[in-house]
């Protein structure tokens, strides 16, 4: 059980020679906030190589990349999708418990849409599909928005409405059937290959890349900050705050009926009920662990696809470790409440103090030793 | 260098200090807030600590009182090694403090703000009926009267203030720090605290005061610690300082012509109240914060507003920017009619407004200099139009220049400065919006006397560029310096508008305020 945390420390050893070329990157390495979420994935990862031999390998077949590594990614885009909308939401000083009913919404309009249609693979239904959710996922956003922004209801009292609405909307759309589609087209989103890559990875990192790109390259980033830090000090500053809460509100539902559609994609189905059940628990995770606080205010976009791709990692590794399926659960936030204790500040220092002056002491020389070394080599 | 040239030498010979620190050191993300710095504190003692903005010294309070850790330096409390971990360690070391903005829970009544965590028990629950009866009996030994179970956030902001002194003096302190505790009390609750602080010092408590106001320093302390600019410049007995001296200590050297800034506003009052009004206010008022009053404000016009707390000054001064929704009344600029819906609608007709709440309504603690002071700008400019990060950085430097923000690092955290430093910060956002009326409320409250001559001088310059400025603040000399004309409040009415010159004394505003009519 402790295998995972307990090889962190051994696999963070052999990494700092690496960085140890001059003092002055290392010591920027280490206050960089990344550091943490980065090192916990590279345990993770590295304790899965140590069951799973051929954890790492990946290869070519038919042209499509294939290996434990791409699954992750792959299964992991809806999540990385959706957090991503979350962490807006959560930099705001909100949060969006909706965005599971958004994904199970969003993947039955798709389908329905799609079984109702009398050519089920051409590119017009596929497109029209899309367009549907997308085009209702904007309407659930503009909705939280408004509670939210206009209405100054609290965002996880506005939220909580749809999350528990929206589930029984999606079974009606459904008529609480799971729906099948055969459909090549729409399987493409989810479970199909573009240029040898899973077009679903492919699609999360250029939603993930747009959002970067806009966020800091245009003044919405800094805007967002300031309104999830200091609302009052916003709105004395003369920042439109409803405005960017209900775009922030629109973007999440965006992102997660994007999710909604690769899920329901790569099993061609839709089921109202279960699709993306949690799925706001694991973004929310996910935002977190990636260093965003739910205090609101600054917020980081790779910081969050790291969580995501902790948590779906987390995900596979109980899979290939054969946990048994009663444990799963017990398991997995095990992991998270040691994921978390490892990047809390307070409880490293706690940590390091317990464990005594000579112990630290010992291990810091044996370090700077070894990087002397290093460097004289 | 801590070898002071006390004559009190024999003096500290008998008695240990009850806390003394040596070769402090600190050092934050760009900043190095303090750099060996030395203090000692003497059982039954008034110690004040001074210097200028940024010169370190809420970092001390902060790392003698377990806020921060110090990076170097030893801490010893009765002669005892005592490093404290968090607040609660050095209160239970017998260490209190009363911070300049009162940390307490305004939703809590003011007996449970008292005893918040020591609160008598009775078969292991809460005895609320003691806990109220213990807090009336603390607040009548200081002769407060106050009703006890109301919420704190109900009074104002001065007596929460007492309020958080006298749950400082009940946790039993050896040490009692007192940051800025005067800045926002009047005359009579200033008395009030001075006659408990002389109390507590029979008693043996030794207590560091910390004020920007140089009278107070030597109305109530023995004995004066100066810090400038992070290190220690020495420390005194009061007999041997003059205010003149002490200051000089602070700022090194010159000091500030601050008397041509006077004269000047008194001759050109008259010339600058002449021609058509910039912005008017015609029956402007807000239920319940302030009635409705009329005012003229003429470009390049210093006008100040003068009353005491809570007399309606800061509200009369929101409603102008739109931070507070007018009622009644319209507002006109250049004339035409104008609605001030917003703070951003009073943005759009350039107006700007510093709040008095530098922290809770001004500053983002987070973000960095650079991103604090162009805010303003981006917003009005709106997120599609991003400021390049090439141009932010040259405002910013240029800004950072312009008003000497100390560190002069664009990418320091502003939570990292100094009060003083936030305040020129906050100015700077205004500025860049090149606005046409800047109401400054309280801007030189919590900051130090250099600061404060810079803000001073500055408001003066861009008045003289032709800004207008409305001025709110506690101190009548300094309103009386700066402006052109003078309205006074008194419960919350305007009650005169005075045009300033040589007749207008502190006197007459206070006469003024007192009858609630200009003699």
């Amino acid at each position: 059980m402790t295998n995972p945390p307990d090889r962190s420390a051994r696999t963070g050893r052999p990494g700092a020679p690496t960085g140890a070329v001059p003092g002055a990157v290392l010591k920027r390495l280490a206050g960089h906030r990344l550091l943490w979420p980065s090192l916990v994935l590279l345990a993770l990862l590295l304790g899965n190589l140590a069951f799973t031999h051929d954890f790492f390998d990946i290869r070519v077949q038919d042209g499509h990349l294939y290996g434990s590594l791409i699954d992750i990614l792959q299964f992991g885009a809806p999540l990385i999708l959706v957090a991503l909308g979350m962490t807006m939401v959560i930099a705001t000083r909100g949060i969006d418990l909706s965005v599971g009913s958004t994904v199970a919404i969003a993947g039955a309009l798709a389908c329905e849409h799609i079984a109702g249609s009398a050519d089920p693979g051409s590119a017009g239904t596929v497109l029209g599909a899309v367009a549907v959710a997308l085009g209702v996922a904007v309407v659930l956003g503009l909705c939280n928005g408004l509670l939210v922004a206009r209405l100054g209801v609290q965002p996880i009292v506005a939220t909580l409405i749809l999350m528990v609405a929206g589930r029984g909307v999606a079974q009606l759309i459904t008529d609480g059937q799971i729906i099948t589609v055969r459909s090549e087209g729409y399987h493409l989103i989810g479970g199909g290959y573009w240029l040898t890559f899973p077009f679903a990875v492919l699609l999360a990192g250029a939603v993930v890349a747009l959002t970067a790109f806009v966020t800091r390259r245009s003044a919405l980033g800094l805007l967002i900050e300031s309104v999830g830090g200091n609302p009052a000090a916003g709105r004395l500053a003369g920042i439109r705050a409803a405005g960017l809460l209900t775009l922030v509100y629109v973007f999440c539902a965006l992102c997660a009926a994007v999710a909604g559609l690769m899920i329901s994609s790569n099993v061609q189905s839709a089921d109202g009920n279960n699709a993306g059940l949690w799925i706001e628990l694991d973004a929310i995770l996910a935002v977190v662990i990636g260093g965003t606080a739910l205090t609101g205010g600054r917020f980081s976009l790779g910081g969050t696809v790291l969580g995501a791709l902790i948590i779906q990692t987390l995900s596979t590794t109980v899979y290939t470790l054969g946990v048994p399926p009663q444990t799963t659960l017990v398991f997995k936030a095990f992991v998270v409440v040691v994921v978390c204790l490892v990047q809390s500040p307070v409880f490293r220092a706690k940590m390091s103090r317990r464990r005594g002056r000579p112990h630290t002491r010992s291990t810091g020389t044996a370090d700077a030793v070894g990087r002397q070394q290093e460097v004289r080599a | 260098m801590t070898a002071p040239p006390t004559p009190a030498a024999p003096d500290t010979g008998e008695r240990r200090p009850v806390l003394e620190a040596t070769g402090i050191r600190k050092q934050f993300p760009g900043v190095l807030a303090l750099d060996g710095v030395a203090l000692r504190l003497h059982p039954g003692e008034v110690h004040a600590l001074m210097g200028e903005n940024g010169a370190g010294k809420s970092t001390l309070i902060k790392v003698l009182t377990g806020v921060h850790a110090a990076d170097e330096g030893t801490l010893l409390v009765d002669g005892r090694p005592g490093t404290f971990a968090d607040p609660l360690q050095a209160q239970q070391a017998g260490i209190s403090t009363v911070y300049q903005e009162v940390n307490l829970c305004p939703n809590l009544s003011v007996a449970e703000n008292i005893l918040i965590g020591r609160e008598p028990r009775r078969f292991g629950l809460v005895d609320w009926k003691a806990v109220k009866r213990r807090a009336a009996e603390l607040l009548t030994e200081l002769d407060l009267d106050l009703d006890v179970s109301s919420p704190l956030g109900s009074h104002s902001l001065a007596v929460q203030q007492l309020v958080a002194i006298v749950r400082a003096v009940d946790v039993s302190a050896k040490v009692l720090v007192l940051d800025e505790p005067t800045s926002s009390l009047d005359r009579d609750e200033v008395a009030q605290l001075f006659s408990l602080v002389r109390r507590l010092r029979d008693r043996g408590v030794a207590i560091l005061f910390v004020t920007h106001f140089l009278d107070q320093v030597f109305e109530l302390c023995d004995r004066v610690t100066v810090l400038r600019n992070g290190r220690l410049e020495g420390e005194y007995t009061i007999g041997e300082l003059t205010p003149v001296t002490l200051v000089q200590h602070m700022i090194g050297g010159e000091l500030a012509t601050l008397e041509e800034l006077s004269e000047q506003a008194h001759e050109e009052a008259a010339e600058r109240v002449a021609g058509e009004p910039l912005v008017q206010a015609r029956a402007l008022g807000r239920k319940g914060s302030v009635e409705p009053y009329d005012l003229d404000i003429h470009a390049g016009e210093v006008i100040g507003l003068a009353g005491l707390l809570g007399s309606g000054r800061t509200e009369a001064a929101r409603l102008l920017f739109g931070a507070d929704s007018a009622d009644t009344g319209q507002v006109t600029v250049d004339g035409k009619a104008v609605s001030l819906r917003s703070p951003r609608h009073a943005v759009a007709h350039k107006i700007a407004f510093c709040s008095e709440n530098r922290k809770t309504e001004g500053v983002f603690g987070e973000l960095t200099i650079r991103e604090n002071i162009v805010l303003a700008l981006q917003a009005a400019r709106g997120w599609t139009r991003p400021i390049s990060r090439a141009k932010q950085e040259e405002l910013t430097r240029r800004w950072i220049e312009a008003l000497d923000i100390r560190p002069a690092n664009p990418e320091a955290q502003l939570r990292n400065l100094s009060g003083g430093n936030q305040q020129k910060v906050l100015l700077a956002r205004w500025l860049l919006t090149e606005p046409r009326l800047l109401i400054l409320d309280e801007p030189t409250r919590g900051i130090d006397v250099g600061a404060k001559a810079e803000i001073q001088k500055l408001v003066a310059r861009l008045a003289a560029d032709g800004t207008a400025v409305l001025f709110v603040s506690a101190e009548l000399e300094e309103v009386l310096r700066l402006s052109h004309r003078v309205a006074v409040l008194r419960d919350h009415r305007m009650v005169a508008t005075l045009v300033n010159d040589d007749s207008v004394t502190p006197d007459r505003i206070l006469a003024t305020i007192a009858t609630g009519a200009d003699s």
